[in-house]
């Protein structure tokens, strides 16, 4: 909904991640703990805003592996399950809300 | 078809190879994101939400069966089984992986097909009249100057660094398919009052942030001018567009904020320059591009013959699709068919490789393995012989091609929106989905008649929402998706931009609301053959406003 570029302007309270794209395939995948990417985010480092600049730093500087690294907002669900938090990351996620042509 | 010479074939060649060695030094991490981004956007490789997407140019909307085979290859070898037709005669490809993507584009090439110029601040594909060179209202053929132009400006390296994209369309029939009053440079051949054919020059028309249609510059435009006074254009363009901002970018502010007089004077200075020199067409020049161009050997028919006749008025579905789909051709006993991609409840303009393979067997079959593609996201077959429309209908419904809703509300232009698009706001597909299944009664869709609706997930319009009869746009409030309605635009020689309704409505509501529009244009309407754009046109929006806001 919010575009990487208004997402940076817009203030993000709250717990956030910080996502990407694959270099080599596009993947959306989001920065672990450890420094590296994964597709799963359950495995993503979960940070509070303030706290996601550095993540980011790093991220940033990790410009091989993936591309435009931002910080998208999270919601943590009841037995610490992570979703995406809001509509843009969502479909990021699960891809497009509606069945893909040629598969039924 | 047109038939590409060895040079195109070899530049295309180059490309992929150049492009291949880019793609390996980015992915050895030898060339940063923003070294490399310019290099594959030149390529028409785009970052979407969830992966590359390749945008590869259908050069005047015109693709041999081969060719449409080879994009269903591409479908199905690099991407998920299907691609997107876009408004401007290109196809998108949304699934591919940077690895294999010299792979795809040299399948491409293989067929004759490239991206080159699909993307970044050069002159881009350029459009026509899908219906190019068979439609019975044509003075000539459009084709031919579109790839006069196409030569001249592919990879010409004065307008490779324009201040912004630049789009042309050039239509060539008395009625415009090709909307070209919504280009940067719209061309519109007519003929004098002597009798001869030549072009009228509209500029600075564009939908985006700041819609404008364009303005006439010059009425009558000979055909051996043709080149260089589109140069003149283009290097008062370059010279004075605004690269400082790039919201204010593209020719349609500077012929605004010059005035459409002081801009043409301007190209008329630069013209007078150049007007005598090398770019002067020797119609010997022309003739040899237009003889690249070659036309199916027709048979001789003639026109309804009897099985079709007895067809259309036994078999109601047959004639249902027949109203909608079926255009007249210039050849007599020949049909214009257009293929709905448009299926209830699908996305507007997605083929899969088992469709566009489909297509490619009954274009060989039954149109001179000849395709065509429209800015309206539909597919045409443009040499169908009458005698065989039965058939080729019943082979479309096999493959849910023959939607009876060309040109009827359930035909749709919807850009990808926040399904696919990083730019996007709010989606734009399952609006168009939802749309489809309220109007999904043929009959119903009918009754309304002659109505476009145009949806685009962000004020960049690829779904030319300004210009339809509905236009529908998505915004955000307060991180939800809100929907803006305008209705009276149109894209044809009369284009109009449309007028805002009222306060946007939600995601939730967005197809309620457009169903009371059109309930409030059938109880407007003074007779069944208004079609909607003329009531919006004779009432203006307030009496929709009052019905359809109302009841809110
Ligand atoms: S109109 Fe906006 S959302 Fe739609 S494809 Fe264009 S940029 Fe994306």
């Amino acid at each position: 909904m919010t575009s990487p570029h208004e997402q940076k302007k817009r203030k993000i309270n709250g717990s956030v991640v910080v996502t990407a794209n694959r270099l080599g395939d596009g993947a959306v995948v989001y920065r672990t703990a450890d420094d590296h990417w994964t597709t799963d985010l359950a495995a993503a480092a979960v940070v509070a805003a303030p706290a996601a600049a550095a993540l980011l730093a790093r991220a940033e500087a990790d410009g091989v592996r993936a591309v435009g690294p931002y910080i998208a907002p999270v919601e943590l669900a009841p037995g610490d399950r992570v979703l995406p938090g809001n509509l843009r990351e969502r479909i990021r996620l699960d891809g497009p809300t509606f069945a893909l042509p040629g598969v039924v | 078809m047109y038939r590409y010479d060895e040079f195109d074939q070899a530049l295309v060649e180059q490309r992929v190879s150049e492009f291949r060695d880019q793609v390996r030094r980015r992915l050895a991490g030898e060339l940063t994101e923003d070294e490399f981004k310019i290099l594959r956007l030149m390529n028409g490789v785009y970052l979407q939400l969830h992966a590359y997407m390749l945008r590869a140019a259908i050069p005047y909307g015109t693709l041999s069966s081969d060719q449409m085979r080879g994009l269903a290859r591409v479908a199905q070898r690099y991407d998920r089984g299907y691609g997107h037709f876009t408004t401007r005669q290109n196809i998108q490809f949304n699934w591919i992986k940077l690895e294999e993507m010299p792979d795809t584009l040299a399948d491409l090439a293989s067929v004759g097909l490239h991206a080159m110029q699909t993307s970044g601040n050069c002159v881009r594909n350029i459009t026509t009249d899908q219906w190019a060179g068979v439609a019975a209202d044509e003075f000539e053929d459009p084709r031919i100057w579109a790839e006069i132009l196409r030569q001249h400006s592919t990879l010409h390296p004065e307008f490779s660094f324009l201040p912004r994209k630049f789009k042309v369309a050039i239509s060539a029939a008395a009625h415009d398919r090709a909307a070209v009053k919504v280009h940067d440079i719209g061309l519109r051949m007519v003929r004098d009052g002597a009798g001869e054919v030549g072009f009228e020059v509209i500029v600075g028309g564009g939908l985006g942030r700041t819609p404008f249609i364009g303005k006439t510059i010059k009425p009558f435009l000979h055909k051996r001018d043709f080149l260089s006074y589109i140069e003149a254009i283009l290097r008062v363009y370059n010279q004075h567009g605004r690269r400082d901002n790039i919201y204010k970018a593209r020719i349609k502010i500077l012929v605004h904020e010059l005035g459409a007089e002081k801009f043409a004077a301007e190209v008329e200075n630069e013209w007078r320059a150049i007007k005598n020199g090398a770019l002067a067409l020797d119609p010997a020049v022309i003739a040899a591009v237009a003889a690249r161009f070659s036309y199916p050997n027709y048979e001789r028919l003639s026109d309804n013959p009897s099985a079709l006749a007895r067809a259309r008025s036994e078999d109601r579905a047959f004639a249902a699709w027949f109203d909608s789909a079926v255009s007249n051709h210039r050849q007599p006993g020949y049909a214009i068919v257009t293929l709905s991609l448009k299926p209830i409840g699908g996305p507007p303009g997605d083929a899969t490789a088992a469709q566009m393979d489909a297509i490619a067997d009954l274009a060989d079959r039954f149109s001179f393995g000849e395709i065509r593609v429209g800015h309206e996201q539909n597919l045409v077959l443009p040499h169908v012989a009458q005698r065989d429309l039965v058939e080729l209908w019943q082979q479309l419904q096999m493959h849910e091609l023959a939607t009876p809703n060309v040109g009827l509300v359930s035909d749709i232009i919807a850009c990808p929106g926040l399904d696919y698009c990083s730019l996007a706001n709010a989606r734009s597909i399952p609006v168009a989905q939802e749309l489809t299944r309220r109007f999904r009664d043929p009959a119903l869709a009918r009754s309304i008649g002659r109505l476009h609706i145009n949806i685009s997930g962000c004020i960049n319009a690829c779904g030319h929402h300004h210009i339809g009869h509905i236009g529908i746009l998505g915004v955000e409030k307060n991180g939800e998706e809100f929907y803006q309605i305008t209705l009276g635009g149109r894209a044809d020689e009369d284009a109009k931009l449309g007028t805002l309704l009222g306060p946007a409505v939600r995601y939730g509501e967005i197809a309620d609301v457009i169903e009371d529009v059109v309930e409030a244009y059938v109880a407007l309407r003074q007779r069944p053959e208004e079609l909607f754009v003329d009531t919006v046109k004779r009432l203006g929006v307030e009496p929709f406003k009052e019905r359809v806001y109302a009841a809110r």
